[in-house]
């Protein structure tokens, strides 16, 4: 059987779920946090892109391209506070952000 | 099974598997690669879906610019492999748990709700576009992108301005050990700066010698 729209949703929510995961998993790696968050986008991205084909409206793809903009600021500022984070405290443990006592 | 069922299971395939890799790779080094293969496949689905312009958008700006400066920090960074790894395994029979069950329930309702929805037919997509007449996906994407979106676009390039901006404040300092001197003060030095004459006067006079020798 051809793909259809609900096969590509079902990807994307496959691959949402795993970043879930991810999330749960690597709860002290802040890098892999900020990857999984990628994995997320992405599988936004794939909706957006899956609807805007199967039901002919290019507005998806538009809003494909903000979110693409969007995630590339918030990695870029997320990996300049990760290198400060590093370079202050020598790890990138999450569990060790403890300084407000929250 | 034609061959574009075929490729998309096979790009499917390879994108789970690689996010999976994403996030129980050991070493951060291999994860980020595993995060480059994923969104190459995922460029490869949008091509079949075709989104041929954000396909090759994400292979250029994610796979040759993000993922890159990904693997830059990765690399600089000293990561303490066994600590940030502790309770990996602890937490993996509810995360996995978890994981599958939000898997199962959204497929569920996406399968049963949107499976019927077919391919449309090309002149459907090219009465969305607007024109009726065939257009690039780049021609039509860019024409509603710099006419309906104009103020969106401008206010996404303000928030990459700011990123810029701000990921360099982040990140600059001045380090303590550092010997560089300034240049302009150098230039501007007088000699009054650096040689200062001080007129010092005799408080004591001098013995004279003759009278010790008397004296011995």
């Amino acid at each position: 059987m051809t793909p259809t729209l609900g096969h590509f949703l079902t990807l994307g929510a496959m691959l949402f779920a795993l970043a879930v995961v991810g999330i749960f998993l690597n709860r002290r790696n802040l890098i892999v946090l900020l990857m999984a968050i990628e994995l997320m986008l992405l599988a936004v991205n794939m909706n957006f892109v899956a609807f805007s084909h199967y039901l002919g409206d290019m507005h998806g793809q538009v809003f494909v391209f903000f979110i693409l903009t969007v995630a590339a600021a918030e990695s870029a500022i997320g990996l300049a506070i990760l290198v400060l984070l590093f370079r202050n405290k020598t790890n990138i443990d999450a569990q060790s952000l403890d300084t407000l006592q929250g | 099974m034609d061959a574009k069922t075929g490729f998309f299971y096979l790009f499917s395939v390879v994108l789970l598997y690689a996010a999976f890799r994403v996030i129980s790779a050991r070493n951060p080094v291999h994860a980020v690669l595993h995060l480059m293969l994923a969104f190459s496949q995922a460029a490869g689905l949008w091509l079949m879906l075709k989104a041929e312009f954000l396909a090759i958008a994400l292979v250029l700006v994610y796979l040759g610019a993000v993922m890159v400066l990904f693997l830059f920090v990765v690399m600089m960074l000293d990561v303490d492999i066994e600590q940030v790894r502790q309770g990996f395994w602890r937490h993996f029979p509810l995360a996995a748990s978890i994981g599958v069950l939000i898997a199962l329930e959204m497929a569920a309702v996406l399968m049963g709700g949107f499976r019927g929805i077919e391919e449309p037919k090309a002149a459907v997509l090219d009465a969305a576009a607007g024109q009726g007449a065939t257009l690039s996906n780049a021609k039509a994407l860019g024409q509603l992108m710099y006419t309906k979106y104009l103020y969106p676009v401008e206010i996404a390039a303000v928030i990459l301005l700011v990123a810029m901006i701000a990921a360099i404040a982040l990140t600059l300092r001045k380090r303590k050990d550092s010997k560089a001197i300034n240049p302009a003060l150098q230039v501007h030095v007088r000699a009054a700066d650096r040689l200062q004459l001080v007129k010092l006067e005799a408080t004591r006079a001098a013995p004279e010698p003759v009278a010790e020798e008397k004296q011995a």
